[in-house]
């Protein structure tokens, strides 16, 4: 319980840092690209372990996002044609704060942020992707994949 | 050993802020830049996170340097960081003591290149104290004195008292 309260307070800190970077879209999505990278880079690149676009995505939604947010998707959905949605309804880099117009403001920086990070991850597992996000409701996020080439 | 280089790196806080410390030594041409504008930084998100942190802790307002010290290590630091430094080194006047940090967890895994010898890395850090304290009138002078980064022996902050700021108060009012 304790570790998670000092998670919390991270994810707080993690807000000013992003503010500080300014509003450059491109640039938070960078900045999230790297750390997407970083997460993964001691996992190896065993394309073996993933069969299929299906296994990349059940990677990304349970052991990476679970392990990064301290908590499990909400629902993932896919058209069967490359595009994937994962939702998550607290998403934990939105809970810390409030609807109303700070969110309106500040969103986006976290979700750019949020996006980079994804398509860093699935970079360093050698998948190239589009990466987009949007908030519904808040605290909910939605993270839409378009993988932009068949795994072998 | 397989179990290691299967496993992710979750710490997001670490990560999150080398990728902001490799931003800045992308903007800024030499070391001494990327510092100050750690500093800087640092010092636009104390002044914010002093809110945070008067709201979720019970502490009151102290009373001396010494109190403010333990509250920095024991409850700031440990709140934010997870960390608690020990607080040592007390000047004789009581306006200077030090922060030995054991651990910092925005150093884990990090090293920095030969040709950044110069980087403060954590600079964050010591602008993010100044700007909490100047909040709540102390203006503090806070630097590392050591870092384990540069190849000392442990982490050490430094923070020296400089002077209370007079609250400002409004005209007519007590």
């Amino acid at each position: 319980v304790a570790g998670l309260a000092v998670f919390n307070r991270k994810m707080s800190v993690i807000h000013f840092f992003l503010k500080e970077n300014g509003r450059c879209i491109t640039r938070l999505e960078n900045m999230g690209f790297r750390v997407g990278q970083g997460l993964i880079e001691r996992f190896t690149k065993d394309t073996a372990r993933f069969k299929d676009e299906l296994d990349v995505m059940k990677f990304i939604c349970k052991d990476f996002w679970t392990s990064v947010f301290k908590k499990q998707i909400d629902n993932l959905r896919t058209n069967h044609q490359g595009i994937y949605v994962l939702q998550d309804n607290k998403f934990r880099l939105l809970t810390q704060m409030s609807a109303g117009k700070q969110y309106l403001e500040h969103a986006p920086r976290y979700l750019a942020f949020t996006c980079g990070m994804v398509r860093g991850g699935l970079s360093n597992l050698g998948v190239k992707s589009i990466v987009t996000a949007e908030v519904s409701v808040m605290p909910a996020c939605k993270v839409k994949f378009g993988f932009l080439q068949k795994l072998k | 050993l397989s179990q290691q280089t299967n496993t992710l790196n979750s710490e997001l806080f670490t990560l999150t802020y080398g990728a902001l410390v490799t931003q800045l030594c992308k903007d800024y041409e030499n070391d001494e830049e990327v510092n100050k504008q750690l500093d800087k930084m640092g010092y636009n998100i104390g002044v914010r996170l002093i809110e945070d942190f008067l709201a979720r802790s019970s502490v009151g307002r102290c009373h001396d340097f010494r109190e403010t010290a333990d509250v920095i290590a024991k409850v700031a630091f440990k709140m934010y960081l997870g960390i608690t430094p020990s607080v040592t080194n007390w000047s004789p006047a009581g306006d200077e003591f030090s922060l030995i940090l054991e651990s910092n967890p925005l150093v884990d895994f990090v090293e920095l290149p030969d040709n950044h010898s110069g980087l403060v890395y954590s600079n964050l850090l010591c602008g993010v104290l100044r700007g909490a304290l100047e909040m709540v009138q102390m203006a503090v002078d806070v630097k590392f004195a050591q870092d384990t980064l540069r190849g000392d022996n442990v982490t050490e902050i430094r923070m020296k008292f400089i002077k209370r700021i007079e609250e400002n108060l409004p005209a007519g009012e007590e």
